[in-house]
């Protein structure tokens, strides 16, 4: 039997929602692989939905909004770009940025719903199943999917995301506007820095560890380990437990 | 009506076949028996039509008989039907809230004809889903708001002073604020009117006493609005008039504000003089000081270009008019009118367009491409139709300037919180079915606000906007979207005061309150959601879209999280 995907969909209610209506008065036909779930802006979309659909091992996420300027919600939509610009950074560092996708479909666009499902559909089929959906996980894999949902969810990446069009957009109390380049920069570098340190807390979750340790089995620098430990340890989530010959052991006193 | 949350869950799902339409491609009766397998489900079964009278009573019955707590109907889509649903509910003393609809017809058995089997597998999932956000649905209470049953009209232009005179004869109380002395806008500034050539003063004069004779109408002139805060039925208004400011409280608003006339400098040859525009050309006619014998009109000066891309759609009337009254003073006088198309809609305005050439005024075609070229006294023009350049000599220059949006427009949307489009006009809620609303609720546009519109459309628009504005006034409260978004009590230590939802709500609807805490003004939120997936500490929740429930339906889908 050939692959047949299972993909997640997030409709708004305004404009894709209606879109994917009209498709059905239409009777145009599409691939039946996706579930909806109706949201009432694309902007509703919690990043920890997708990874939360991608860890329980659905194949692709489609998110679909209003066209920019037509959202109900006047800018909704915007910040859903935001968000899954977010997920999408992330979700490369693990080569599954095509599992999702965002898509502009409006109310009247009855035909273009379907082509979109059509053409995300064919794209998921093409990309084979998640290597999270069979039978024997690869757990390695699904640690480092954790990291990045922990990195998602750790609050300096979401204050950045809802933070980022009034820092890049408008001009602060000086008339200065901050660099997208520049945020970008500093966006990315967040990124890469939040998803060691998510890995780091997994990995001193099951046993403590050294610094070296941490370098020889994330395969990163020690020295940048040692920066990340810093960091974990200002904010309370890892501490030194032990000293064994001349190494600080650390170990995860996060609450979970 | 919380009593019921503390209840076992009881899940009753209703399989609608809707005809054919679902029961002609799925198993209807094989669903609902898939459904009685499905978590907390007390009660499934499957109608002919679930809307219908009998499919509704079914409904009431089985909550009854079943003690059920939550109902989930599987048919058309929600967009057309939940109400009904939640009615139904309601009556049997459910809250519409603990209602769930799923979609099985719209987006799977109309759109997956071919594939039954495969329909059927997802009409499955679809149920399954729906029915794990029931049994997590919560009952809200309906938010009602006080109406304050007066308006606030914001221009004194015609569409403003229409809908004052239409909203005080309904008798309601009713502010018109006008920024300039005196009302009436452009009218000021028009001589004649088209179609039937009234004379623009003696209409205005006639509509001034209407608005002097009107009872409850209050009119500002001068006057500049300082703040709006608020929401529907609940506004509070600062007017600034000479230096002092007046507070109003008022509980709908009316955008009535107009458009302004572009300036053509530097474009061919203007000086106000030899080369004039429109308007200036009206105030010649009013005093009789238009001696020329040779007029020649551009039309689309500053419009339908790369840097106005729009249709005044006002100007080619314009034009034919003071083309036609030209003709009638002068009837020797050669009135010519370049234009790039000419739009007179309707049969009215064809038929004064086709009097304007039988009046011997000549129709001239040009391009963006090739633009007319202006010299001292004459006209260098690339005839369309003739393929080739000609000359046309003049002495008076006439041209037709678009109406641009104010410049002010942008502080206003910014105090309302409405949106303006590309050209800076005011968006309206909806192109077709919303075409005098905002998104806000509670206040409205109409005129040359959203677009350039000439008398008539004005009018129009006046009413239709205190016909939408009395539908608020006439109630003593309103219900308002009760699925909102909150920062529960048990949350609120979470709250890090981060302020991000601030910045991103689009309906200025969270606050900081004197406590310092964040405050989400239920009134004023709609219920977007954008907040919850926002929040850095996920402190704030959407209610009847929240995450818990959000996430039963993927993981309804996904199978179980594993940890």
């Amino acid at each position: 039997m050939s692959f047949e995907p299972r993909i997640l969909g997030f409709l708004c209610n305004w404009c894709s929602y209606a879109g994917a209506d009209l498709a059905g008065v239409s009777r145009i036909q599409y691939p039946p692989n996706i579930r909806v779930i109706r949201v009432m802006c694309s902007g509703r979309v919690d990043p920890e939905f997708i990874f939360k659909a991608l860890k329980l091992g659905i194949d692709g996420v489609i998110i679909t909004g209003c066209h920019p300027g037509d959202c109900h919600y006047i800018e909704g939509n915007y910040e859903a770009v935001k968000k899954f610009e977010l997920v999408q950074k992330l979700l490369s560092k693990l080569n599954m940025e095509k599992r999702i996708r965002l898509e502009w479909v409006s109310a009247s666009e009855g035909n273009r719903f379907a082509e979109v499902i059509t053409d995300f559909t064919n794209q998921i089929k093409e990309l084979g199943p998640s290597p999270l959906s069979g039978k024997d996980l690869d757990m390695e894999l699904m640690e480092k999917l954790e990291a990045l949902e922990m990195a998602a969810e750790s609050y300096r990446l979401r204050a950045l995301v809802g933070r980022e069009r009034k820092i890049t957009e408008q001009e602060n109390v000086y008339g200065e506007k901050y660099p997208k380049e520049k945020f970008d920069n500093l966006f990315d570098a967040a990124i890469n820095n939040e998803y060691i340190r998510n890995r780091i807390l997994l990995s001193l979750e099951k046993n403590p560890k050294s610094v070296k340790d941490l370098a020889t089995q994330l395969n990163i620098d020690s020295k940048e380990i040692l920066n990340h430990i810093l960091v974990l340890k200002g904010r309370n989530q890892v501490a030194m437990e032990d000293i064994i010959e001349n190494q600080p052991i650390y170990l995860n006193v996060m609450e979970r | 009506m919380t009593e019921k949350q503390d209840e076992d869950i009881r899940i009753g799902i209703f399989v609608c076949h809707c005809g054919t339409n679902i029961g002609g491609f799925v198993d209807c009766e094989q669903l609902a028996e898939y459904a009685t397998t499905l978590p907390n489900v007390a009660h499934s079964e499957h109608n002919l039509y679930t809307c219908s009278e009998t499919g509704l009573a079914a409904i009431r019955n089985a909550v009854k008989e079943h003690n059920l707590n939550r109902v989930v109907v599987a048919s058309c889509t929600p967009r057309t039907h939940e109400p009904l649903f939640r009615d139904c509910v309601q009556e049997v003393g459910l809250n519409p809230y603990l209602f769930n609809f799923v979609n099985i017809r719209d987006q799977c058995t109309w759109v997956h004809m071919k594939e039954t089997d495969a329909a059927f597998e997802k009409a499955k999932d679809l149920i399954k889903m729906g029915s794990a956000k029931a049994a997590k649905l919560e009952a809200l209470e309906r938010i009602v708001v006080d109406i304050n049953p007066i308006a606030l009209i914001i221009g004194g232009g015609i569409s403003g002073m229409n809908t004052a005179i239409s909203l005080s004869k309904q008798g309601f109380k009713t502010h018109l604020v006008e920024k300039e002395d005196k009302l009436g806008g452009r009218l000021k500034s028009l001589y004649k009117l088209f179609p039937n050539d009234q004379e623009a003063s003696a209409f205005l004069e006639d509509m001034t006493k209407k608005v002097e004779a009107s009872k409850n109408l209050t009119v500002y002139t001068s006057s500049k609005i300082k703040s709006i805060e608020g929401f529907i039925g609940n506004y509070n208004v600062e007017i600034e008039q000479n230096g002092d400011i007046i507070s109003l409280n008022v509980g709908a608003i009316i955008v009535a504000v107009g458009a302004s006339v572009f300036e053509p400098t530097n474009l061919f040859g203007y000086d106000g003089e030899k080369s004039i525009t429109q308007l200036e050309l009206e105030n010649k006619l009013k005093n009789n000081e238009v001696d020329a014998n040779n007029i020649v009109m551009i039309q689309c000066v500053g419009a339908r270009n790369e840097e106005r891309v729009y249709c005044s759609s006002i100007c080619c009337m314009t034009a034919l008019k003071n083309a036609l009254i030209i003709k009638e003073f002068n009837p020797d006088a050669h009135v010519t009118i370049l234009f790039r198309d000419i739009y007179t809609p309707g049969i009215q305005y064809e038929q004064y367009f086709k009097k304007a050439r039988k009046a011997g005024v000549l129709f001239i075609k040009y391009t963006l491409e090739k633009l007319p070229l202006v010299d001292k006294n004459e006209i260098k023009v690339f005839n369309e139709y003739l393929g080739e350049e000609i000359l046309i000599p003049y002495d008076l220059l006439v041209l037709s300037t678009p109406l641009i949006a104010n410049n002010d427009n942008s502080d206003l949307a910014q105090m309302l919180k409405v949106p303006l489009e590309e050209n800076n006009f005011f968006l309206e809620a909806h192109v077709k079915l919303r075409p005098i609303d905002f998104a806000t609720d509670g206040i409205y546009i109409c005129g040359s606000a959203k677009w350039p519109v000439d008398i008539t459309e004005s009018t129009t628009q006046g009413l239709a906007a205190a016909s939408r504005a009395s539908r608020i006034l006439s109630h003593e409260t309103i219900e308002v979207e009760s699925s909102t978004a909150y920062l529960p009590e048990w949350n609120k230590s979470l709250c890090k005061g981060c302020e991000v939802c601030i910045t991103i709500c689009p309906y200025n609807a969270i606050i900081k309150n004197e406590d310092d805490e964040i405050e989400i003004i239920q009134a004023l939120c709609k219920g977007c959601g954008t907040c919850g997936s926002t929040c850095t500490k996920h402190a704030i929740e959407i209610k009847h879209f929240n995450n818990e429930q959000i996430m039963a339906e993927i993981i309804a889908f996904g199978g179980k999280i594993i940890e």
